[in-house]
């Protein structure tokens, strides 16, 4: 679509002569801007919520990063033997970073406080110990559970990581639904302001006969419809993200090491993100009613 | 610059109000058209500036098919075609002095450079006292002079106007057909409906104008009769 001397700054800032045309109509005005303010509103809790999970999933990630264990409990003699082979099966699992086994001396220095620094530790059927660590994208736990059962049937995966898997999941899951419920309230928003451009059009018929008949040529009348809509978008928008960061502002203040709810709401740069709601409101009307007022006029002759 | 070749028009499956009507209007003429009540007068005029388009026979404007135009070709025509409408048809909340101004605005021009032109205008037309009156507010013919003020204004090629003095007084008449004939003298071409054969007869007496009489839906040159 061309868009010639009808850009979106041009109808913020002005030709107000074109927009004079239409007849201001006082009850078009208060719902458009009523509209735009509930949406906006209700963008701004869409965006802390996309924030807020945001976070939560990173850091609960990279908690995830962290090492899991495999013990080895089997009969003297082959000890060694299944600590190689568990190593083999590692070297080649995806997702597993980088992998060892304990030395007598860490494992003695992790009894020690139970069984004090005289243990004689190769005296003892003490599990031998493998310490994993994962890349970010983790191990299929479940699937080395197996091949650990067919390759040393001694050796035990301690996951502890397992839990918080779906708990990041959830987190990412929610950040999406954020964004989903942005998208949404941008179309609910182009469908308002489509039907009200749509009405207004319809109201207006005789204006448009007389526009045409003097030489108004379609984005000129377009034009005035566009110009008014969107700044009433934009007002309304206004007032609806200010009210919005105003509620979350009264929210008890959210700390990365508290759980969700109190961690709902912006933090840091996060609090600028509300300020992309007017502009992006205005733009959806803009587009909204440029497109419903020249399909409505195309078809008027 | 007005040409119709053929051209037959009805309005919906009704009988056709025009049929095989030829006719080319000259550059610089002026013309009256005339016919009774009903006859299509105004339904020609309309095919004349593209607000109707026939579907049989051609019309150009300006030596282009209408039919080949887009919708933004027929609106920069119309800044070329001034147009008195027979029910006038205006911006009702804007001010006469705006709706005068409106071909201006609506080319996108500065109506502020117009100022005084529109001044002159509306004293010429006797409504300088109306110059912040709604449309509304004003009585038909009122409404009449204004219309007449807003075709002119951009100086247009070619004025077309549907019974510009159906409600105006004699002397109102014959000074809105002295800024027509003004119009033709600078070599401005005018169509001009009316029913008014007094005035028709009055105005041969100042121009050359050729009337053109609706008849039996053919649109013909009327002889001496008149
Ligand atoms: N939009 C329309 N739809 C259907 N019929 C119409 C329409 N406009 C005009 N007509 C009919 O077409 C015929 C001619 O109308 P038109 O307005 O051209 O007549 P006219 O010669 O200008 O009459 P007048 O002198 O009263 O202004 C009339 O019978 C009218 O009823
Ligand atoms: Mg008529």
């Amino acid at each position: 679509m061309k868009v010639t001397r009808f850009g979106i700054f041009t109808v913020l800032i002005g030709d107000r002569r074109a927009d004079r045309v239409v007849p201001p109509s006082r009850g078009m005005a208060r719902l458009t801007e009523f509209s735009a303010a509930a949406m906006a509103f209700l963008a701004v809790f869409a965006i802390a919520l996309s924030s807020a999970t945001g976070r939560l999933a990173d850091r609960w990630a990279s908690e995830l990063a962290r090492t899991a264990t495999i013990r080895i409990s089997a009969p003297p003699g082959q000890v060694e033997e299944q600590t190689r082979r568990v190593l083999e099966v590692l070297a080649t699992t995806p997702g597993v970073g980088s992998a060892r086994a304990l030395t007598a001396e860490e494992q003695r220095a992790l009894l020690e406080p139970w069984f004090g620094p005289d243990l004689p530790i190769a005296a003892l059927p003490v599990p031998q110990l493998v310490e994993v660590v994962e890349t970010g994208a983790g191990f299929d736990s479940d699937g080395l559970q197996l091949r650990l059962r067919g390759e040393a049937p001694g050796a035990i995966l301690d996951d502890h990581t397992r839990w918080r898997r779906p708990l990041v999941q959830a987190a990412d899951r929610l950040r999406w639904l954020g964004f989903f419920v942005m998208g949404l309230i941008s179309l609910t928003t182009g469908a308002i302001i489509t039907l009200a451009a749509q009405a207004a059009m319809a109201a207006n018929e005789k204006v448009i006969r007389t526009l045409r008949l003097v030489g108004a040529r379609d984005v000129f009348i377009a034009r005035a419809f566009v110009r008014r809509f969107t700044v009433r978008t934009f007002l309304g928008a206004c007032i609806g993200t200010g009210l919005g960061v105003g509620v979350m502002s009264l929210l008890p203040p959210g700390d990365a090491d508290q759980g969700f709810l109190t961690g709902f709401g912006f933090s840091g740069t996060d609090w600028l993100l509300p300020l992309l709601v007017p502009p992006l409101a205005a733009a959806v009307a803009f587009w909204s009613t440029r497109i419903a007022a020249l399909r409505r006029l195309k078809g008027l002759t | 610059m007005i040409e119709l070749e053929d051209i037959s028009y009805s309005y919906g499956k009704g009988p056709d109000l025009l049929s095989g009507v030829s006719l080319s209007l000259s550059p610089g003429g002026f013309y009256f058209l005339t016919g009774p009540s009903g006859a299509g007068k105004s339904t020609f005029l309309k095919l004349c500036y593209g607000e109707l388009i026939a579907p049989k026979g051609t019309v150009s404007l300006f030596g282009r098919d209408v039919r080949d135009m887009t919708r933004d070709d027929i609106a920069r025509l119309r800044r070329r075609i001034g147009v008195v409408h027979q029910d006038c048809q205006f911006v009702d909340h804007l001010s006469v002095t705006e709706n005068i101004a409106m071909p201006i605005t609506a080319a996108g021009q500065d109506p502020g450079a117009a100022t005084r032109d529109i001044k002159e205008l509306l004293a010429w037309i006797g409504l300088s006292a109306k110059a912040d009156a709604l449309p509304p507010h004003l009585s038909g013919g009122e409404r009449q002079r204004v219309a007449l003020a807003r075709a002119v204004i951009m100086s247009p090629d070619v004025i077309i106007a549907d019974e510009p003095t159906g409600n105006v007084d004699w002397e109102m008449s014959l000074r809105l057909m002295r800024l027509l004939t003004e119009l033709n003298r600078m070599g401005k071409t005018i169509v001009l409906a009316t029913h008014d054969l007094t005035l028709i007869r009055t105005m041969k007496q100042q121009v050359s104008a050729r009337v053109l009489r609706i008849k039996d839906s053919r649109v013909a040159l009327a002889g001496a009769d008149l």
